[in-house]
């Protein structure tokens, strides 16, 4: 069909006959060459599961389940259980959260809803700039800055007035888990800001309209059009947050004290999943220990995995349902009536 | 025939995006209990217009007013007016069905009485109401605790309209509100418009001409900005004083 459509083709025909099997090769050779990089990268994904797996199985073989139990972990005793490891990394984590949900919420309805154009602009790409921030400069800020600070002032105030609570009690040094949450909450931010921001994006013009005409004030509109609206997605950058927040290795290797333990205070030192990695795995001198922090590897990288997909079928759904509630969608075809057929052919010319 | 009382006079308004006019100096009574369409070709104001009469058009960045809008008397662009209360007073129902996501039948509806303050007691009563005017309480009656977006758009658009109506507003601005539906939904809001002039003044703009005979008392035909004639809708569309008007309703531009 085409080739009756196309005078420069018809040309090219009879000029060059034999031409005419290799038009497409360019094609083909460029479809299959992207083809096998995609594939490429599936492929890889998975062989990285399957090799890290493979090497902490000893590990998983020697301990059993008891390796997510024991809260143990001496190079000496050749005792290795990641429970200490888990508890430093949930507990900075959702630290980080507390701390970072409000602020990256409140920054992006600011800076969608509120902020004239002039300041949300550079302001924006001031938030998306901490992120571009290379981890190790925040772990250097966070030993010589922050840690010193928290301990003059944030915590020596907690232990003072707080000291009741058990997340506040014993000695101060600055560094520990309360630091490593801090720093983590500055450093997920720019992330849950920023998919809140696309989220709210998504709510459409007339909904915050439709608010403000019932007589709604400002914030009334904003919680009603745009948070109630979003909450799906808010949640989904949330864990989109803690992501980032759970695998996060360098700067919270600097500050959190490095100490496999449990402990309640927040201002003790504690070792994360990744901080373990970062310290031991250089040093680690017999099999055993080397597959165990592998197995620690192995949990923090399916952790993430799940966390990580969960977040992004969150966005995703919000993103959908909300594009999906105007009746344009459901009703075009109805009210178009006499280019139904055009549907159909399209419909029809996609499985030809 | 008896003479109407005025409830919107617009006085010399003209509005404008980043200095560029979009109105000019438009001058119309709009009378009470009765319902006034606005139709032109895309681009002439008519939208801006209707979003000058409950405030909504400062919502926008660059938009620029000048004029005075005179509501039972009182001019809402005064100074000490607060547009939270003028919008309260003038509802608004969008081109496309809004509900409100994540809120279910009732709460959307019930919304706008909550922000206004109005007791739980009597907040069912009202919601009932509101549905009852919009001609849709049949409908979703059982169903009020589901999602109001779960509707199909001609249901979507009346829980709109319920929405609008329940806080008791004098005026119901309308944008096109049966534009995004299917033939049978747009009948059945069409008329719902009939029976709403008994309680509130509505005011549509729309692009379809059949649709404006059909609803209107009066018409006002608007072109660049420009307010060309208004007057009885059966005039307009039988005996148009102006040429322009006249081209526009036969199809010859627009």
């Amino acid at each position: 069909m085409i080739e009756k459509l196309n005078p420069i083709f018809v040309f090219s025909f009879f000029k060059k006959k034999e031409k005419k099997k290799d038009i497409h090769a360019q094609d083909r050779f460029f479809y299959f060459f992207l083809k096998a990089l995609s594939w490429s990268l599936i492929f890889l994904f998975f062989y990285m599961l399957f090799v890290i797996f493979q090497m902490s199985w000893p590990a998983f073989s020697h301990f059993g389940m008891n390796f997510f139990v024991n809260a143990d972990w001496n190079s000496w005793t050749q005792s290795f259980g990641a429970l200490s490891l888990v508890y430093g990394t949930v507990v900075t984590s959702i630290l980080a959260l507390l701390l970072a949900v409000p602020v990256s919420v409140g920054v992006a309805l600011f800076l969608s809803e509120l902020a004239p154009n002039w300041l949300a602009k550079p302001l924006s790409f001031i938030v998306e700039m901490l992120a571009a921030v290379p981890s190790i400069v925040y772990g250097l800020w966070g030993l010589f800055v922050l840690a010193p600070l928290l301990r003059d002032y944030i915590q020596a105030f907690l232990s003072k007035y707080f000291h009741f609570l058990p997340f506040f009690q014993g000695p101060y040094y600055g560094v520990g888990m309360m630091c490593g949450g801090v720093i983590l909450a500055i450093m997920i931010i720019p992330t849950i800001s920023s998919v809140c921001r696309e989220v709210f994006r998504t709510i459409p013009k007339s909904n915050r309209e439709a608010v403000l005409g019932l007589g709604a004030t400002r914030w009334e509109m904003l919680k009603i059009a745009v948070l109630r609206g979003s909450s799906t997605g808010i949640i989904g950058a949330v864990i989109m947050g803690l992501g980032r927040a759970l695998g996060e290795t360098m700067a919270v290797t600097m500050v959190i004290g490095n100490a496999p333990s449990i402990k309640i205070s927040l201002f003790e030192p504690a070792q994360t999943m990744a901080s373990i990695l970062a310290n031991q795995y250089a040093e680690a001198d017999n099999e055993l220990h080397l597959a165990s922090l592998t197995a620690v590897g192995f949990t923090l990288f399916f952790l993430s995995l799940i966390i990580n997909i969960l977040a992004f079928l969150l966005v995703w759904k919000m993103k959908r349902s909300t594009t999906g509630i105007s009746s344009t969608k459901r009703f075009s075809s109805a009210s178009r009536g006499p280019s139904l057929s055009g549907l159909d052919y399209t419909g029809k010319e996609k499985k030809e | 025939m008896k003479e109407t009382k005025t409830l919107v006079k617009i006085q010399d308004l003209s509005a404008s995006f980043f200095s560029i006019p979009v109105l000019k100096n438009i001058d119309l009574e709009i009378p009470i209990h009765k319902v006034v369409a606005l139709i032109g070709p895309s681009g002439c104001g008519k939208s801006t217009f209707l979003r000058c009469l409950n405030r909504m058009h400062e919502e926008v960045s660059g938009a620029g007013i000048q004029g005075q809008v005179f509501l039972e008397g009182q001019n809402i662009y005064a100074p000490y007016i607060d547009p939270v209360l003028v919008r309260r007073k003038v509802g608004m129902v969008f081109q496309k069905p809004n509900p409100f996501p994540g809120l279910s039948i009732f709460d959307n509806v019930a919304v706008g009485l909550k922000l206004m303050g109005v007791k739980r007691k009597v907040l069912f009563e009202r919601v009932e109401n509101s549905l009852k005017q919009a001609a849709l309480w049949d409908e979703v009656k059982d169903i009020l605790k589901r999602q109001g977006t779960s509707l199909s758009g001609g249901q979507q658009q009346r829980l709109c309209i319920a929405r609008t109506l329940a806080i008791n507003p004098s005026v119901v601005l309308m944008d096109e509100p049966t534009s995004a539906l299917d033939p049978i939904s747009t009948a059945r809001i069409e008329g719902l418009i009939r029976e709403l002039k008994e309680k509130v003044t509505v005011i549509i703009v729309t692009h379809n001409m059949q649709q404006a005979s059909r609803v209107s008392d009066k018409t006002a035909f608007l072109l660049s900005g420009e307010l060309i004639e208004y007057g009885k809708t059966s005039q307009i569309f039988t005996n148009p004083s102006k040429g322009k008007t006249e081209s526009y309703i036969t199809g010859r531009f627009g």
